[in-house]
């Protein structure tokens, strides 16, 4: 296949903070606590000190359960998004803060204020992973309940995102004039007007924060389906998305991109930015082996039981996760044992995936364990510094993604040997910046300004 | 754990843009343009915590600023817009070291479990110095930003309908902090135990669900957040009269009080001691400050002269719920010292201009009720609540089974 000559693209490289997930190795002795806020220093220092564009936070708004109990082998329990991104404000120059809010247990006008005063304390640096839920599990947190059918997600979505873009854009910007000899603060008595009336908001008034450096958060998409997609290609700066593989990446690559004219959009307007796990060490073989070790930290014996329980959809506690697969087949007719999670959804057809695991246990003479960490995630990169390095760029040239989401499995240095041997063999190639050359995340990502909707 | 013993008098400021005189941004001192930034407002607590003040609060609202009680105006001589003020008091805490942070929130509208897991984050972020100023909104303009309830227009504050109402709104507020603090205590504090052999992380009987059910909302809990490092941050509230009284006797650890002198101080206090005791809080530590909006100048007169060439600019003499002093610092030393005769345990000032009164209240009321052995000379402890002489309190969940 022959490409069109084309110029050498830079990469954007994230760093996210290790999650309530087993891809996250909480039982390392140099593993540290994932709440206390110098865990968070030391990880967006790091990012910063690497000239990575952004930090990326995850958030979820229960705790997982199975079987009717708090999930209790990954790790449990984060600290609120946007507060923990304004403390990193603080800490931190240049690196975008981009957090993860739900769109459905939340408000425009809360959520508006919130981004729009992170963007002002971070001097530009503000970023929103947009997410939906509607889960009436989740509901059970907050003031409505499980109010919104699955199917309006993301028309709620899509409503709420406009909504805020309607607030962030009711100041233009130079309203401020604060003459103090003339006594004219504002210099519109209009500044902060707005009036929306949608199917899912209906609220009109005065917005009250002015408007931000970067005027709109940059704003992130995460779903994965066809509405997800064509969400992202309307609306999104970037996308996180978790296709880590060449060929997986590209063809969702040229998807989404393919998307972006009929909204009249440049491809360099929507980054497609993946989640991508690693293993480094000295020497290829090395990392060979440092990725085994660390996928059997992964999956620890509780920890695949539990998972051959998303597909059998049954308590198999009783089961020895060294020895042979349940020959019970999965339960397709009771409510799911585990809530609160996404995984569950990829099994669609339960008897069918317990039929091939065990076909493929047997044929490898592999344990549930065994079965567990070979059909569940690899890290996506494994290798020497130069070898990630090198691999890293040949997916970004070959248009399988704009740059990478790291993962790192350990909390807070998971990142520190990547930024020290890996950073400096990207900077040296020229595909990656050796500074900052901007002050915002816009600046970082190379996004146009918005443009705002309200003209004076 | 023991509480460490109280200063004599705790002292906050509460900080509200350039200061609480409407015509305060006009003062070369203000700063009126950097007010969305923020060096702007780490400078202000930085200045206060150069004081030995016990915390600062920030006030919030959710929607512009205005003029009047309960409607907007269109007014565009004064301050409009506001940031967030947990998110400006989180990006504060990592610049500060002892002084607490005590932002506004506003119950009425907002999810009580995000505002648990945010004010649990400002403690960890500040190492134990958050708390919250709870406060309602009867705002028709507010309720309809969010669009989700109506909020009638009270014409006439007599009525036993805006009684009802404003009630209901009280009522609702005490579920909110209710939930909040049940979420707090939703973590035991040794619940994470990172238990390799076993493969868990936490040890899920130590995890508690709220279940909590009331007229306005329910919540399951528990929380995403771990315990804070102060078990439970402080919980603040100011009120004016007996409703918002029974809210600080049932929920908070701080009641902001606004007498106008010391009988009045007197009654208000045992208003507040009689709903503790019905609340069975009686035994329960409960501060009570009195809110005092200050000029402050060394020269006599000055303070005076300054409050009426301000109140000229502003159009109209500056009224307030609060009592408003003008005078010396060592007048004011005098005042506070008499109203603590009363039984109050400290006071919130508002600066009425804040580039200007605030380094007054730090550099010449401190060290003139220093010199009278009324305040601190150094912070003695780690804690906002230790500031305060409160303990750690226990988790109400340890010992269910």
């Amino acid at each position: 296949m022959t490409r069109p000559q084309k110029q050498t693209k830079q990469i954007h490289l994230a760093a996210h903070f290790p999650g309530v997930n087993n891809t996250t190795v909480w039982s390392d002795p140099r593993a540290g606590s994932h709440i206390e806020f110098s865990s968070f220093v030391h990880f967006a220092r790091t990012a910063e000190r690497a000239k990575f564009d952004f930090l990326f936070l995850a958030e979820g708004l229960r705790l997982r359960e199975q079987g009717g109990h708090i999930y209790d082998l990954d790790v449990v329990g984060r600290p609120d998004t946007f507060t923990v991104l304004a403390a990193l404000a603080a800490v931190t120059d240049r690196i975008g803060l981009t957090g993860t809010i739900n769109s459905t247990f939340n408000e425009p006008y809360e959520v508006a204020r919130q981004f729009a005063t992170l963007d002002h304390l971070s001097g530009g640096r503000s970023a929103w992973n947009v997410v939906t839920s509607w889960d009436a599990f989740t509901g059970e947190n907050f003031r409505r309940g499980g109010f919104l059918p699955q199917e309006e997600r993301y028309s709620r979505a899509k409503e709420f995102l406009a909504t805020a873009h309607e607030l962030f854009d009711s100041w233009r910007g130079d309203e401020i004039v604060a003459d103090q000899t003339g006594g004219t603060f504002l210099g519109d008595p209009e500044a902060g007007a707005f009036a929306h009336h949608g199917e899912h908001f209906d609220i009109h008034g005065r917005f009250n924060v002015p408007r931000s450096p970067q005027g709109r958060p940059v704003i992130f998409q995460a779903g994965d389906s066809e509405e997800g997609r064509e969400f992202a290609a309307a609306e999104a700066d970037a996308i996180f998305s978790r296709h880590g593989t060449l060929e997986a990446g590209q063809a969702f690559y040229r998807d989404v991109k393919s998307r972006l004219p009929k909204y009249g959009r440049r491809p360099e307007d929507l980054l497609i930015l993946p989640a991508a796990t690693f293993a480094l060490a000295d020497t290829d073989a090395e990392a060979e082996e440092l990725a085994r070790e660390v996928r059997r930290r992964q999956v620890s014996g509780a920890t695949a039981l539990r998972h051959l329980e998303f597909v059998w959809n049954r308590d198999l506690s009783a089961y020895d996760p060294d020895g042979p697969l349940p020959d019970i087949d999965p339960d397709v007719d009771s409510d799911h044992l585990a809530r609160g999670r996404a995984q569950v959804r990829m099994y669609r057809d339960p008897l069918a995936t317990a039929r091939e695991w065990r076909e493929l246990a047997e044929a490898n003479n592999w344990s549930i364990r065994d079965l567990v960490i070979h059909t569940g995630n690899r890290q996506n990169f494994v290798g020497s510094p130069s070898t990630i390095a090198k691999t890293l760029n040949e997916y970004v040239q070959a248009d399988a993604s704009d740059g990478f989401i790291l993962v790192p499995h350990l909390t807070p240095g998971g990142l520190d040997e990547f930024a020290d041997k890996v950073v400096p063999l990207l900077q040296e190639e020229g595909v990656f910046r050796t500074d900052y050359e901007g002050t915002t995340l816009r600046d970082h990502l190379g996004l146009r300004s918005p443009v705002t909707a309200v003209q004076p | 754990m023991t509480a460490t013993p109280a200063s004599p008098l705790h002292l906050a400021v509460a900080l509200d843009g350039t200061g609480w005189h409407p015509a305060s941004w006009r003062e070369p001192v203000a700063r009126p343009r950097e007010l969305f930034t923020a060096g702007y407002w780490a400078d202000l607590v930085a200045e206060a915590e150069h004081g030995l003040l016990d915390f600062v609060t920030i006030e919030d609202g959710l929607g512009p600023q205005s003029s009047h009680f309960l409607d907007p105006d269109d007014r565009t001589d004064q301050v409009r817009g506001r940031l967030d003020a947990v998110l400006t008091a989180a990006r504060i805490a990592p610049l500060t070291r002892h002084i607490g942070l005590v932002p506004t929130v506003v119950a009425t509208h907002t999810e009580p479990f995000h505002l648990s897991k945010a004010i649990a984050t400002l403690d960890y972020v500040s190492g134990g110095r958050a708390g919250l100023r709870v406060q309602i909104s009867a705002r028709p303009n507010e309720a309809a930003h969010f669009g989700r309830r109506t909020v009638p227009r009270i014409t006439a504050y007599d009525s036993p309908d805006t009684a009802d109402f404003v009630a209901g709104l009280f009522d609702e507020a005490a579920d909110y902090v209710e939930v909040v603090r049940r979420l707090w205590d939703s973590w035991e504090d040794d619940a994470e135990i990172r238990d390799v052999a076993t493969g868990r992380f936490i040890d899920r009987d130590k995890l508690h669900y709220i279940d909590f059910e009331g007229r306005h909302f329910s919540v399951k809990g528990p929380s995403i957040t771990p315990r804070p490092p102060q078990g439970q941050p402080l919980v603040t509230a100011l009120a004016h009269d007996t409703v918002p009284y029974r809210l600080v006797a049932r929920q908070a650890d701080v009641g902001y009080v606004t007498p106008h002198d010391t009988g009045h101080a007197r009654a208000i206090l045992a208003e507040i001691r009689a709903e503790q005791e019905a609340a069975g809080r009686a035994d329960q530590p409960l501060h009570v400050f009195a809110d005092l909006v200050v000029f402050l100048d060394e020269e006599p007169g000055a303070a005076a002269a300054r409050k009426e060439r301000l109140d000229t600019l502003a159009g109209e003499p500056y009224t307030s719920d609060a009592l408003v002093f003008t005078g010396t610092p060592s007048e004011l030393a005098d005042l506070l010292q008499e109203f603590g005769g009363t039984g109050l345990t400290g006071f919130r000032l508002r600066p009425a201009v804040l580039g200007h009164d605030l380094p007054a209240v730090t550099r010449g009321l401190v060290p003139e009720l220093q010199r009278r052995g009324a305040f601190r000379r150094a912070y003695e402890a780690g804690t906002l609540r230790g500031l305060l002489g409160l303990a750690r309190p226990a988790n109400r969940y340890a010992h269910a089974v």
